[in-house]
């Protein structure tokens, strides 16, 4: 007898409703084993990673400002990816909109700048993460460039340009030579929403961009033809649309994205501009975008479990003296099961008994 | 089988020791990493210092470490998560840390915090710092007279004034063996990268450099002179398993003694907002044995670390003349103030080279 995937006639929609379940499910089960593998109590273990950091209002804050930035720039990746566009190079637009957003904070540092500073500086991120992004999207349209390999390697493009002026021209003269920028003034900070607490301004505009995108792609003719350019290219051809045009406005969009939570992050949880303002989150949210299945609803859930996971990770560090490895062990088996368990959306396990008897029986 | 399963299962679940009670008259005290511990390094050698304070004052404190922590949007939280578990006195290992640091400890005023390497400080958090360019000047009269090309190779971090005040002492001591000695010095802008660092040697010692020193973590750069038979100065750890024909010495990062006089401090109801800045005195770094060298080299290193730890010897002995040859205003009276060290963004005549960002 053998085992065998087959692929289903159609897509299940139960599987696809039950799969995510079954995957955490299994994390948990294996995740419980390796714990007491390490001589730790599983089931508080578990309790530090999903259920304490749930429990006060100090962790859900800490959950939300984690996850504001990657589902910012997953929406932008999800439109991309659904009309087969693929940019790779979000840590990079989300780079040079901290860049140029930080220009207008550096320029009018020290000056009795109004209330102008904040929004212009987010209009100038926006726009410089989307013209980084272009780069990428026309050599994709006029000259056939893969975008995968030309977006992924302007991200080192902008990390050493931001290295470069925070060493240089925008260090802080009063900054013993260290490569950062002088803390912004208070009016080019994003203003916080609770007194005293980390949650800020762009947990509301991330909220605001994540309804934006589920109507655009659920009312409107445009986000019908960035589906239908995904899905079916030759349909869309027939259709009259125009896969060249989507792929520059879908660049467009989620460089102004990225370069928008550039901004955000560094004018608000960093509050200057320096080196390492990103752990990563332009590369992390291409996870956050499949895990949420490019629809806004389960990015903005997936950013919220991903950010879930780094917070009790981190108190499960404190709490239980886990190790951070086993936090990365943990995320990277969530990841596994739930990419795995997808598959049971289009194919099915059967057992196959084969016509000939093999010599050798059953194997 | 299905049974197995679950009994298993159960098995699992209740095995765990209860663990979690701690004794709640306990001091807790919290630590913030910059990388993962490894075997040896900067993260390393401050978690050596935590281990020897539980082994002195394990039956009175606690400890709790997060580390690989980036120096960016995430250090805050990490350092809140850590107030917020109980921790009273908070050690944040890295200068990246410092405006975390800070903005927590306005937050929570009665929580005491120990900022490594910065300059910020506030009433309830002190900075703790360690004169290496000491150990740095004893390096540079060690590598005067071992070296036969008279070319020094130097691989710089970041061209911040801990670094830059480390070449200039090693330089000033050369040069007091050897007027014309020649330094090269490669910017690897990391703290932490062997394959930068090992091409950065390559550089050098193509360039005739035959003594290497080093201001990165990595003992990449003691591999690759240990392979092409010349020297080099390990950092922050002992490496001389890396090079056990090419170490001269080591400069060693041991907080153990600081950390345990903090802890103390605290327990006692003492501590007190501190600028610490101290140097072979007062055992905030020391250095590894003086190997791969005649008896008479080594005894001048000796010699001049008795000089320096007794106050007799100081690297930036006034006058100290600048690139361009002008003295350089001497603020501290017979040497360079502390200020104008900790500072430091010039190089010192007989380095044939441009400061970055200058």
């Amino acid at each position: 007898m053998q085992l065998v995937l087959e692929k289903r006639a159609e897509r299940s929609n139960t599987i696809a409703l039950v799969s995510p379940l079954i995957a955490i499910g299994l994390t948990i089960v294996t995740m419980a084993i390796l714990f007491a593998i390490l001589g730790k109590n599983p089931l508080l273990a578990l309790h530090a990673y999903f259920i304490a950091p749930l429990t006060d209002g100090y962790s859900l804050q800490e959950i939300a400002v984690k996850a504001t930035p990657l589902v910012m720039i997953a929406i932008g990746l999800s439109l991309c990816y659904l009309a087969n566009a693929w940019n790779i190079g979000a840590e990079g637009q989300f780079l040079i909109g901290a860049v140029a957003g930080s220009w207008i904070a550096v320029k009018t540092q020290g000056t009795d700048a109004g209330v102008w500073v904040l929004p212009a500086m987010f209009v100038l991120a926006a726009a410089a993460g989307a013209l980084y992004a272009l780069i990428p999207a026309i050599c994709k349209v006029k000259f056939g460039a893969s975008e995968i390999l030309t977006s992924l390697m302007l991200v080192y493009v902008a990390d050493l340009f931001l290295d470069y002026l925070v060493r240089g021209p925008w260090r802080d003269p009063q900054g013993f030579n260290f490569p950062t920028t002088a803390e912004f003034d208070p009016v080019a900070t994003v203003p916080l929403l609770i007194e005293g607490g980390r949650l800020h301004l762009g947990s509301i505009i991330v909220l605001l961009v994540v309804a934006a995108a589920a109507i655009l792609l659920g009312r409107t003719i445009k986000g019908f033809e960035i589906r239908v350019v995904g899905a079916a290219p030759r349909a869309a051809r027939f259709g009259g649309f125009n896969s060249d045009q989507l792929i520059i406005l879908t660049f467009a969009v989620s460089g102004a994205l990225a370069g928008l939570a550039g901004i955000i992050e560094v004018a608000g949880p960093v509050g200057h501009l320096q080196p390492g303002i990103s752990p990563g989150y332009g590369f992390t949210a291409i996870i956050v975008a499949f895990l949420g299945r490019l629809n806004p609803l389960g990015i903005l859930i997936a950013g919220l479990f991903l950010a879930l996971t780094f917070i009790g990770g981190e108190q499960a560090q404190i709490a239980m003296k886990i190790p951070l490895d086993v936090t990365k062990v943990f995320q990277g088996i969530l990841l596994f099961y739930v990419l795995a368990c997808d598959s049971l959306i289009l194919y099915r396990f059967k057992l196959v008994v084969p016509n000939r008897q093999v010599a050798r029986g059953t194997g | 089988m299905r049974k197995t399963l679950l009994a298993l299962a159960a098995g699992l679940l209740l095995s765990g020791s209860v663990s979690a009670a701690s004794a709640a008259d306990k001091l807790k005290v919290g630590f913030i990493y910059l990388g993962p511990i490894g075997d040896l390094g900067w993260t390393y050698q401050h978690d050596l210092a935590r281990q020897a304070l539980v082994k002195e004052l394990g039956d009175k404190i606690e400890t709790t470490y997060l580390e690989n922590v980036p120096e960016g949007p995430d250090a805050e939280r990490a350092i809140e998560q850590l107030v917020r578990a109980g921790n009273k006195l908070i050690f944040t290992t890295s200068f990246g840390y410092m405006d975390p640091t800070l903005k927590v400890a306005k937050k929570y005023p009665n929580v005491h915090f120990e900022h490594s390497t910065g300059y910020k400080r506030d009433k309830n958090m002190s900075t703790y710092s360690a004169k290496w360019y000491q150990g740095r000047y004893i390096q540079g009269l060690i590598a005067a007279k071992m070296s036969k090309s008279g070319v020094l190779g130097y691989i710089g971090s970041f061209p911040i004034p801990e670094v830059v005040s480390g070449i200039n002492a090693t330089i000033l001591a050369a040069q007091t063996i050897n007027p014309n000695i020649k330094v090269k010095i490669i910017w690897a802008n990391t703290w932490f990268d062997p394959g930068k660092e090992a091409d950065a040697a390559k550089a050098l010692i193509d360039q005739g450099a035959d003594v290497i020193m080093q201001h990165t973590d990595s003992p990449a750069a003691m591999q690759i002179a240990s392979e092409r038979g010349k020297l080099a100065f390990g950092q922050d750890s002992e490496m001389i398993k890396f090079g056990p024909k090419t170490q001269l010495t080591s400069i060693l990062d041991t907080w153990g003694p600081y950390y345990i006089a903090r802890v103390k401090a605290e327990l006692d109801g003492a501590w007190k907002s501190e600028d610490t800045w101290g140097g072979l005195d007062s055992h905030m770094f020391a250095m590894a044995p003086y190997t791969n060298m005649p008896d008479d080299v080594k005894k001048m290193a000796e010699d001049a670390q008795a000089a320096i730890t007794a106050g007799k010897l100081h690297p930036f002995k006034c006058p100290v003349l600048g690139q361009d040859g002008k003295e350089v205003e001497c603020k501290g009276g017979a040497n360079l103030a502390d200020g104008q060290i900790l500072g430091m963004n010039f190089y010192v005549k007989g380095i044939d080279d441009k400061l970055p960002g200058k």
